[in-house]
């Protein structure tokens, strides 16, 4: 997958950073307003799937390859697990083991911000790499379907 | 009637229209975007009912799935075909269906206090309060308590969920939804997110190109 216009490209530089604070954002007040683990973490995957698709796969191979999202994926899942175990400690699964602090501050409601920064990353990481491998599998196979791509559509994709 | 009432039939009809022609288009670009604005009538729908966290779940899932969507089906060329149903056939199957459901729901929706009855629209359980059982001992009536509590269990979470009754904790949380999905219904959160974990891998291990038999590659290629 080749990147976008110029035009995309520079747009993409302004905004996919302010999209990235919003979903961590989500999912770090997840527990205060609106929101959570899952929400965010999509919205994360909605970043780097943007800046993917305006920078072409080069960009995803350099920062964020498919293998960090493989191992993200596992680790949030590994971690909200552990979060779930810990709860032993003070008397079952799932067991709220933190102090509970002011309801409506960032820090309070025990595990529940690790639960949701945990899910937000499973579900992020997890979504990128599934759309990396719709993405980019595709195109390793014999055929080129991305000239084809280029032809039919020629004003979405530039070749640069 | 409420305004709300009037704007959500409004946005079924938006919705309705837009899955007609999601599944009637010939064009499978035009299918996609169609299925994209039913999604985000969805979401409003939801925002118009009081549940902001479903309604920023849903536009956001929508719109990573719609960049999905449309990216696949850019690159494949329009292989659509047409399969001819027996309009008559299917037109009937779903008339007796939906006079089904209609007979349900007028005999549930009448008046009376049955278990089975629904409550009206816009007026659920979770909103009463009946006073607590077992409240008196016998012959001692001025033991009876005043306290009330909530007729289900969604009420209850509202009522005791942040700050908990006397020897229990309550979550702490804010925001009661999450309070609910990662505290008091962490076992479903978790079922749910197995759920995630099993359909991404699922996906890596259909999609993946290492690994594979050059035979199976090529039946699944085609």
């Amino acid at each position: 997958m080749h990147g976008m216009s110029l035009i995309v490209k520079n747009i993409t530089r302004l905004v996919a950073g302010f999209i990235a604070i919003f979903g961590i954002y989500i999912v770090l007040y997840g527990h205060v307003s609106p929101g959570g683990g899952f929400a965010g973490g999509v919205i994360l995957a909605g970043a780097l799937v943007l800046v993917v698709l305006a920078f072409g796969e080069e960009f995803s191979r350099r920062v964020f390859p498919q293998g960090v999202a493989h191992a993200s994926d596992a680790l949030g899942a590994v971690g909200f697990l552990l979060v779930a175990v810990l709860g032993y400690m003070v008397g079952g699964f799932f067991m709220n083991f933190l102090p509970r602090g002011e309801p409506g501050s960032l820090f309070s409601a025990g595990t529940i911000p690790i639960s949701n920064l945990m899910i937000g990353v499973k579900v992020g990481a997890g979504l990128f790499g599934v759309f990396l491998a719709l993405a980019l599998f595709r195109r390793q196979r014999e055929g080129a379907p991305e000239s084809d791509w280029v032809e039919r559509r020629g004003t979405y994709g530039e070749d640069t | 009637m409420d305004p709300v009432f009037w704007l959500l039939v409004a946005l079924l009809g938006f919705m309705l229209i837009g899955s007609l022609i999601a599944a009637e288009t010939r064009d499978l670009l035009s299918s996609v975007i169609s299925l994209g604005a039913v999604g985000f009538g969805t979401s409003v729908a939801f925002l118009l009912l009081g549940a902001p966290d479903l309604a920023i779940t849903q536009v956001v899932v929508e719109i990573l799935v719609l960049v999905v969507l449309v990216r696949v089906v850019i690159t494949r060329k329009d292989e659509t075909y047409t399969a001819s149903h027996s309009t008559l056939a299917v037109g009937s199957v779903l008339l007796v269906l939906g006079v089904l459901v209609a007979v349900m729901f007028w005999m549930l929706s009448g008046p009376g206090e049955g278990s089975l009855r629904m409550r009206p629209f816009g007026n659920p359980l979770m909103n009463e309060e009946a006073p607590a059982a077992a409240a008196a001992p016998a012959g001692r009536p001025e033991l009876a308590t005043t306290v009330t509590e909530p007729r289900s269990i969604g009420g209850a979470y509202l009522k005791h969920d942040l700050e908990g009754t006397p020897g229990v904790n309550g979550t702490g949380a804010a925001n009661y939804v999450m309070g609910i999905v990662l505290d008091s219904r962490g076992y479903d959160t978790l079922g749910e997110a197995t759920v995630i974990f099993t359909a991404i891998v699922g996906a890596y291990a259909v999609l993946r190109r290492k690994g594979r038999k050059p035979h199976a590659r090529d039946v699944a290629d085609r």
